[in-house]
C-alpha cells in the first residue's frame, strides 16, 4: 500500500509506464502543456512529434495493427481534439485498440465556449466504446487504467480519455499497485465459448458436404492463425477471408480462396454462394461481403463466432451462434473434429472455378503498359511476399488485396470499415515504429489518397523510417470514377486529379528520396532501388489511367450480378479519354433562364422512370 | 397493452423470443452507473442505430450508485434483439431487461388540468372517482387531478376529461416492475 503523491501530468505518465506503452503519437497545444512538461523530463516513453492530428491517430492505429498492442494519441483540446475524429472512427469500425489522450479547457470554464474548447466526450460518444471527462484528479489513475483495459478487451476499440488541463496540474496521492487492479462490475468481456454449441459446430462440420471457412478480422486479433491452419488442413475446408481476415490464412495454401465480397476472386465467391455450412470466424457479414444479404450464400447453415455478441444474428441468422473468442473456441472445437477425405469432390469442384476463373493481372507484355496489379504483384515477388503492407483506399486497396497474396497475419494493415483515404502512410509510419524501425513497410497508395495526409512524411523522414510508399498513379478517384463509369453514363465528375504536384519532388521536399516508374520494364529495378535505399522512399509509379477492379459484384446485388473480368467486347472498354478537363468548367457555368430550366427538366433523362427500382446504393 | 390489472408487454400474440417481422411494445429495465452523461449515451444509441423510443423514464434506485431506465420501445424481435444487445455493449449499463412474457406491473402518472364549471363539478367528481384519481388544486374555474395506473388506464381517463376541457397534460413515461418476489 505504497502511495506516491504526484501531479496529474506525471500520474498519467506512470500509468502508460505500467500498461507497457513505449511510444505515443501526439501534437502539443494549450491545453496539454503540463502533460509536454512531464514528457520533457521522461525518460520511458518516445514521443513521436506528429505534423496533423489525425496522422497521429492513424499512426497509433498503424502501431495498433501491426503489434497486436493498444495504440495511444494525445492531442490538445478543441481542433487537436476534433481531429482525432476520423482516426477514432476508423478503429471504432476495424476494432483497433486505442487509447486517445486530449487536453480540455479548465474545469471552471468547460461549458462557457472557452478558447479552444470542443465537447469531444459528447462528439466521439458514438465512435468510442467509452469516453471520460476526468474532472477530479483522484479520479485519473484509475480511469486510465481502465481506458486501457477497456480498449483491449473483448472486441478492441478506441476510447477517449478528456482531461482538463487544471486536473493536469492538479497534484493527487494514490497507490499505483491498488490502481492498476481494474475492476467493472459493468463491463463485461471475458465471454467463455459455449462447451454444448461447439460440440454441435463439430456435428455440422461433420456432417457438410460443401463447407467453407469464412475468416475476419477477430480471428487475427484473437491470434487464432495456427489453429484455423490446424482446422483446415485436418478437415480439408477451404478458407476465405475477409479485407482485415487477408494474411491470418497464407494465401499461397491450397485450400487457400482469397478475399471474399465485393472485389473479391471469383471463386470465393461461387464457393461460398454454392456451401451447405458457412464457419464464420471473427467476421461480420458486411454489406461489401454479403451484397444483398437474402441471396448470400442461401443454401448454408452457419456456425457464427464473434466475441461481440451484439454481432450474432445482426445480419444473419446464425444455426449455430457462438460468442467468445475465435481462438478458444477453435482450441475447444478441434478436441471433436476428426480428420476427413471425403470433401475431394468440393474441392475439386473449386479447383475448376479457380481454372476457370482466376485473378487476372497483365504484366504488361502485350500492351506495353504499366499496369497497377503488376506493380503490386512485383513487390509482392520481391519481397518475398513477407513484405508489411498498408494502404489507402480504392482501387489500389482492392488490388493490393487481391494480388499481394498474404503470408503471415498482421501482414495487411488497411482501413476497412469506415474507407478512410489517408490512412495508409501514417499507419505505414506506426506500424514502422510499432516494428522497431528496422523492417520495411510498404505502403500501397494512390494519388488521391497519398495527398491526404501527406505531411506525415517528414516524420518518416526525420526518424528515417524504412517505409517504402508504391504510390498507384492514375491521376484519376479511380475507384469513384470507375463507378461513374459503370453506373453513371460515365459522368466523371470531379475524380481528374491530373492537376498534382510532382510527386518526386514532393517527396525531395521532405527530404525522401523519390523515385519514378513509367514502363513495365522498369519496375523491378525500380522496387530494388527502393529497397536498397535506407529509410523512407515515394515511388510515382505512372500506372494506366482507367483500369477497373475485377471480379466485382455492384452494391447491393447477387453473385448473378458478378462481372468477373474486363469485357471480352472492345465496345464494352471504357474509351481511354477523359472527358472533364481541369479549368474548363467556369465556362459551362450559365444562367439558366425559366425557358431553359423547363427544357432541361423534360429532357432529364437521369430521373427514374415511375415504379423503376432505384439502388439507393449507388 | 399494458393495463393497471392485467399488464403484459407483447399482448397475446408474443410467445418465448417473440416473432420476427411483427411490430410489439416491449418494456425494458435498463440499470445504470449513476453517473453525468449516462443518459446520453442511453438515447444516443437509440438515435443512432434509428430506434424508436415511445418513453423512457429514469429514477434513483435504492442503490445511490445504481440508476434505474425504463424504456417503452417498439419492434420485432430481431430489434428488440440487437437493442437489449446493443445496451449491454455500453460500459455504464449493468444490466438490460426485457419484461417479455414476464407478469410486470406498469404504472405511469399524469397529471390533468381541465375546466371546472360551476354546473359540472358533481359529474367531474364522480369521473375522478372512479379512476381512483386525487384533485390536488382548485381554482374558481378549473382543477388539476392526478391520476395513476397503466397506459390503458390513463388513456381512457384522457378520454373522459375531454368533454370538460383538458386544458393541459402532463404525463410520466412508463415504470415497470417485476410481479412476485423476483427482482431485475
Amino acid at each position: 500500500m505504497a502511495t506516491i503523491k504526484t501531479t496529474g501530468a506525471r500520474a498519467l505518465l506512470e500509468c502508460l509506464r505500467r500498461e507497457g506503452v513505449d511510444t505515443i503519437f501526439g501534437y502539443p497545444g494549450g491545453a496539454v502543456i503540463p502533460l509536454y512538461d512531464e514528457l520533457y523530463h521522461c525518460d520511458f516513453i518516445r514521443h513521436v512529434l506528429v505534423r496533423h492530428e489525425q496522422g497521429g491517430g492513424h499512426m497509433a492505429e498503424g502501431y495498433a495493427h501491426a503489434t497486436g498492442k493498444v495504440g495511444v494519441v494525445l492531442a490538445t483540446s478543441g481542433p487537436g481534439a476534433t481531429n482525432l475524429v476520423t482516426p477514432l472512427t476508423d478503429a471504432m469500425m476495424d476494432s483497433i485498440p486505442l487509447v486517445a489522450i486530449t487536453g480540455q479547457v479548465r474545469t471552471e470554464v468547460i461549458g462557457k465556449d472557452a478558447f479552444q474548447e470542443a465537447d469531444i466526450t459528447g462528439i466521439t460518444m458514438p465512435i468510442t466504446k467509452h469516453n471520460w471527462l476526468v474532472k477530479d484528479v483522484r479520479d485519473l489513475p484509475r480511469i486510465i487504467h481502465e481506458a486501457f483495459h477497456i480498449a483491449r478487451s473483448g472486441r478492441p476499440g478506441p476510447v477517449l480519455v478528456d482531461i482538463p488541463v487544471d486536473v493536469s496540474r492538479a497534484v493527487v496521492e494514490y497507490d499505483p499497485d491498488a490502481v492498476q487492479q481494474v475492476e467493472m462490475k459493468s463491463f463485461k468481456s471475458n465471454f467463455k465459448v459455449n462447451a454444448l454449441q461447439v460440440k454441435r459446430a463439430a456435428e455440422f462440420i461433420a456432417e457438410a458436404k460443401r463447407p467453407v471457412l469464412y475468416v475476419g478480422g477477430g480471428a487475427k486479433a484473437a491470434h487464432a492463425h495456427e489453429e484455423l491452419l490446424e482446422l483446415a488442413n485436418r478437415v480439408g475446408i477451404p478458407v476465405t477471408t475477409t479485407l482485415h481476415g487477408l494474411g491470418t490464412f497464407p494465401e499461397n495454401h491450397p485450400l487457400s480462396l482469397g478475399m471474399l465480397g465485393m472485389h473479391g476472386t471469383a471463386y470465393a465467391n461461387y464457393a461460398v454462394h454454392h456451401c451447405d455450412l458457412l464457419i464464420a470466424l471473427g467476421a461480420r457479414f458486411d454489406d461489401r461481403v454479403t451484397g444483398k444479404v437474402s441471396a448470400f450464400a442461401p443454401g448454408a447453415k452457419v456456425i457464427h463466432v464473434d466475441i461481440d455478441p451484439a454481432e450474432m444474428n445482426k445480419v444473419r441468422r446464425a444455426e449455430v451462434p457462438i460468442v467468445g473468442d475465435v481462438r478458444s473456441f477453435l482450441n475447444e472445437l478441434l478436441k471433436y473434429v476428426e480428420p476427413r477425405n471425403d470433401l475431394a469432390a468440393w474441392n475439386n469442384e473449386i479447383g475448376k472455378w479457380k481454372a476457370e476463373f482466376p485473378l487476372e493481372a497483365p504484366d504488361g507484355s502485350e500492351d506495353g503498359l504499366l499496369h497497377s496489379e503488376f506493380v503490386i504483384r512485383e513487390v509482392a515477388r520481391l519481397t518475398n511476399n513477407d513484405a508489411v503492407v498498408t494502404t489507402d483506399v480504392g482501387q489500389h486497396q482492392m488490388w493490393a488485396a487481391q494480388h499481394f497474396g498474404m503470408r503471415k497475419p498482421r501482414q495487411f494493415i488497411t482501413s476497412g470499415g469506415l474507407g478512410t483515404m489517408g490512412f495508409g502512410l501514417p499507419a505505414a509510419i506506426g506500424a514502422a515504429f510499432g516494428l522497431g524501425g528496422e523492417t520495411p513497410v510498404w505502403c500501397i497508395s494512390g494519388d488521391g489518397s497519398f495527398q491526404m495526409c501527406v505531411q506525415e512524411l517528414m516524420v518518416a523522414s526525420i526518424y528515417q523510417l524504412p517505409v517504402k510508399v508504391a504510390l498507384l498513379n492514375n491521376q484519376f478517384l479511380g475507384m469513384v470514377r470507375q463507378w461513374q463509369e459503370m453506373f453513371w453514363q460515365r459522368h466523371y465528375s470531379h475524380v481528374n486529379l491530373e492537376a498534382a504536384p510532382d510527386f518526386v519532388k514532393l517527396a525531395e521536399a521532405y527530404g525522401v528520396r523519390g523515385l519514378r516508374c513509367e514502363r513495365p520494364e522498369d519496375v523491378e529495378a525500380t522496387i530494388r532501388e527502393a529497397m536498397a535505399t535506407p529509410g523512407p522512399v515515394v515511388i510515382d509509379f505512372r500506372v494506366t489511367r482507367e483500369t477497373n477492379v475485377y471480379p466485382m459484384i455492384p452494391s447491393g446485388q447477387t453473385i448473378d450480378d458478378m462481372v468477373v473480368r474486363r469485357p471480352d467486347d472492345p465496345a464494352e472498354e471504357p474509351v481511354n479519354t477523359c472527358h472533364v478537363t481541369p479549368g474548363a468548367k467556369p465556362s459551362e457555368v450559365v444562367v439558366v433562364t425559366a425557358q431553359q430550366g423547363e427544357n432541361q427538366e423534360a429532357a432529364d433523362d437521369r430521373l427514374p422512370a415511375p415504379g423503376e427500382v432505384v439502388d439507393v446504393a449507388r | 397493452m399494458a393495463s393497471a390489472t392485467a399488464p403484459s408487454s407483447g399482448g397475446a400474440t408474443s410467445f418465448a423470443g417473440g416473432l420476427r417481422g411483427v411490430q410489439e411494445q416491449h418494456t425494458i429495465t435498463v440499470l445504470v452507473n449513476n453517473e453525468p452523461g449516462v443518459l446520453a449515451r442511453v438515447s444516443g444509441l437509440f438515435a443512432r442505430r434509428g430506434y424508436n423510443i415511445e418513453s423512457l423514464t429514469v429514477s434513483i434506485t435504492e442503490d445511490p450508485l445504481v440508476s434505474r431506465m425504463t424504456i417503452v420501445v417498439a419492434g420485432d424481435a430481431d430489434v428488440l434483439e440487437q437493442i437489449t444487445k446493443q445496451l449491454h455493449k455500453l460500459v455504464d449499463v449493468l444490466k438490460v431487461y426485457d419484461y417479455l412474457d414476464t407478469p410486470l406491473l406498469a404504472r405511469e402518472l399524469a397529471l390533468v388540468k381541465v375546466n371546472a364549471e360551476a354546473g359540472q363539478r358533481l359529474e367531474l367528481m364522480q369521473l375522478i372517482d372512479i379512476f381512483r384519481g386525487r384533485v390536488i388544486d382548485v381554482s374558481d374555474r378549473t382543477y388539476v387531478i392526478e391520476v395513476t395506473g397503466g397506459s390503458d388506464k390513463i388513456d381512457a381517463f384522457e378520454k373522459q376529461m375531454e368533454q370538460f376541457g383538458v386544458r393541459e397534460l402532463v404525463r410520466t413515461g412508463r415504470i415497470a416492475m417485476m410481479r412476485g418476489p423476483r427482482t431485475v
